[in-house]
């Protein structure tokens, strides 16, 4: 559906995007993971026609930014870091105005005015000014506008900026809602936002892609194996140590913190074992409090942080 | 054609939702309203006076009212015209909007003659204002209308002519008062250049007469419609807007 290949965008001096490339396929919800001013907006607005790549190429639904910008524009909802709203216009004034720059016949327009504001949840407010409404709903009013032509390629930029918690919630929600039939692309500096919404991810950093993959294999890629976490009480830490590297299994124990006389251990394991039981017996039947035992899954956090600085390390190397 | 509508009532709403519009409005009624109230003042002070020495020819309503009433309007335009135009592109800029509808699917053109449009719009309902006024004068005399409905088209024209430009100034800065303050200055300019070819005859005084937009409208007052003066206002409107258009361009490259 998404096709980028070889983009590269130049200012003045710097690079904010250095030839990149990735494909989305129909239906998926890609997040674009990375710092600020790693280059999410400057690909955003290649897409959506907003500015024209220095290099490169980018189609959607087979159609060209640069040849044919029209059809291109027809068939992407875009959302900007900013909702693009009028402060003047009262809500339902400002969507059938987008419905109808979208060309959306005037017949259905009505129509389709009422079932995105129900959908976006601002029917409630239709008939206030803009300039009157709170920042998260000003962003729900933004994602209306994207989405009132029912555009085959839905393209948002940090949609959760800014919001309090239950709107993140909310509009999460929304999002994975619109999923299916929208292809969407999200970017987002917010990691748990990716982990939660998204089937795909492409983290992009300093302009260069980092990584690219599906939310699952990239957090089980780094390690393969399982890390878990066992808080042990009534022993010395040697001891405890000493048995938990006993327990078949078990690759390597880490000593990460000791409070109130407990000891906490990260104890990683060879792939395809699960050692829980195994070490939770094992403390028992050693006379030990075994306090806590949780599997320490690798977030997205932690895939993220080694992938940009492998890359810092390299950069350092030249 | 119907993004153009879209766009142009869109535009008007902004105007008329601001107070911009009324504000615009109000001075202008009080002004066009001082500079009427003056000009019939004297005309009844004249015609009192040519009666008084025995000399009881008609005197011309055309002549002694409107056209000077045309020439204050076509100056009260000047400085009307960037307060119009000034918002037009840089209020886009500023809010963000500009990403709305530069992803949407309109040609620039279509949101540029659309913005125009809306702008030349609210200017004829400003000369609607004078219009109002000048009616009184066919309640209590015979004024010939012609050559008063040419003058309104030559003040159209020149709004066009100036507001392309004010248009192209706006795209330039997403700060109004800059993009008003340099549209002022265009137009103050555009207005004084005449001055010059008023006592000079080299090639320099006579390109700035030809520029001026006083001398392209004067003939428009009396009520002729000259191709030259016509050329000229059709002229800068098409070099105002390819302006606005390559600017914008500019302004996607550059973003």
């Amino acid at each position: 559906m998404i096709k980028v290949d070889g983009l590269t965008k130049r200012y003045d001096r710097t690079v904010a995007v250095n030839n990149i490339s990735f494909e989305v396929e129909k239906g998926q919800i890609v997040g674009f993971l990375g710092p600020n001013g790693a280059g999410k907006t400057t690909t955003m607005r290649i897409l959506t026609c907003f500015m024209p790549p220095t290099d490169g190429t980018a189609s959607i639904a087979g159609f060209d930014v640069m040849k044919s910008p029209l059809e291109v524009k027809r068939r992407i909802g875009y959302l900007p870091e900013n909702p693009p709203v009028y402060p003047e216009m009262e809500v339902h004034e400002y969507l059938s105005f987008v419905g109808r720059l979208k060309g959306i016949p005037s017949a259905e327009l009505p129509q389709r005015v009422k079932d995105v504001s129900e959908r976006c949840a601002v029917a409630d407010v239709s008939k206030k000014l803009i300039s009157k409404l709170s920042k998260g709903y000003r962003q729900r009013v933004g994602l209306a506008q994207a989405i009132i032509h029912n555009p085959d390629v839905l393209i948002l930029d940090e949609p959760t900026a800014g919001l309090d918690p239950k709107q993140i919630h909310e509009t999460r929600d929304l999002i994975r809602s619109l999923a299916g039939v929208h292809t969407i692309i999200l970017s987002t500096h917010i990691l748990p936002e990716v982990e939660q919404t998204c089937d795909h991810v492409v983290i992009i950093s300093k302009g260069l892609i980092v990584a690219k993959d599906s939310v699952q294999n990239l957090t089980s890629r780094l390690r393969g194996q399982e890390a878990v976490l066992v808080e042990v009480a009534g022993a010395s830490t040697d001891d405890v140590r000493r048995r938990l590297e006993q327990v078949a299994g078990v690759s390597r124990v880490l000593h990460k913190d000791t409070r109130n006389g407990a000891h906490v251990f990260e104890v990683e394991s060879l792939p395809g074992e699960n050692v829980r039981a195994s070490l939770a017996r094992a403390v028992v039947e050693a006379g030990w409090n075994l306090n806590e035992l949780h599997a320490a899954a690798l977030s997205l956090e932690d895939v993220f942080l080694e992938l940009t600085a492998a890359e810092k390390a390299q950069g350092g190397q030249q | 054609m119907s993004n153009i509508l879209t766009i142009c009532r869109k535009e008007l709403k902004s105007y008329f939702a601001s107070p911009i519009a009324y504000l615009l409005m109000a001075m202008y009624g009080v002004l066009f309203g001082f500079f009427f109230w003056n000009a019939v003042g004297y005309f009844v002070n004249m015609s009192f006076q040519s009666t008084m020495m025995g000399r009881s020819f008609p005197m011309d309503v055309n002549e002694m009212i409107i056209r000077p009433l045309l020439m204050n309007t076509s100056v009260i335009g000047l400085f009307l015209i960037p307060l119009i135009s000034m918002r037009l592109f840089a209020e886009e800029k500023r809010m963000g909007t500009i990403e709305l509808l530069f992803t949407s699917p309109v040609r620039d053109m279509e949101i540029i003659i659309g913005k125009w449009l809306a702008a030349v719009i609210l200017y004829a309902c400003l000369l609607g204002i004078s219009a109002l006024n000048l009616s009184f004068l066919f309640v209590y005399g015979k004024p010939d209308w012609k050559p008063l409905l040419i003058g309104y088209l030559g003040l159209l024209f020149q709004s066009g002519a100036l507001l392309a430009i004010g248009a192209f100034i706006s795209t330039t800065t997403r700060n109004q008062i800059i993009a008003g303050g340099v549209t002022f200055g265009v137009c103050l300019l555009l207005w004084v250049f005449e001055w010059v070819a008023g006592y000079e005859t080299s090639t320099w005084a006579t390109v700035m007469g030809y520029m001026s937009v006083v001398r392209h409208y004067e003939p428009f007052s009396k009520g002729v419609i000259d191709t030259k003066d016509a050329i000229y206002f059709a002229s800068l409107i098409f070099f105002g807007l390819f302006l606005t258009a390559r600017s914008l361009e500019s302004l996607r490259w550059r973003a």
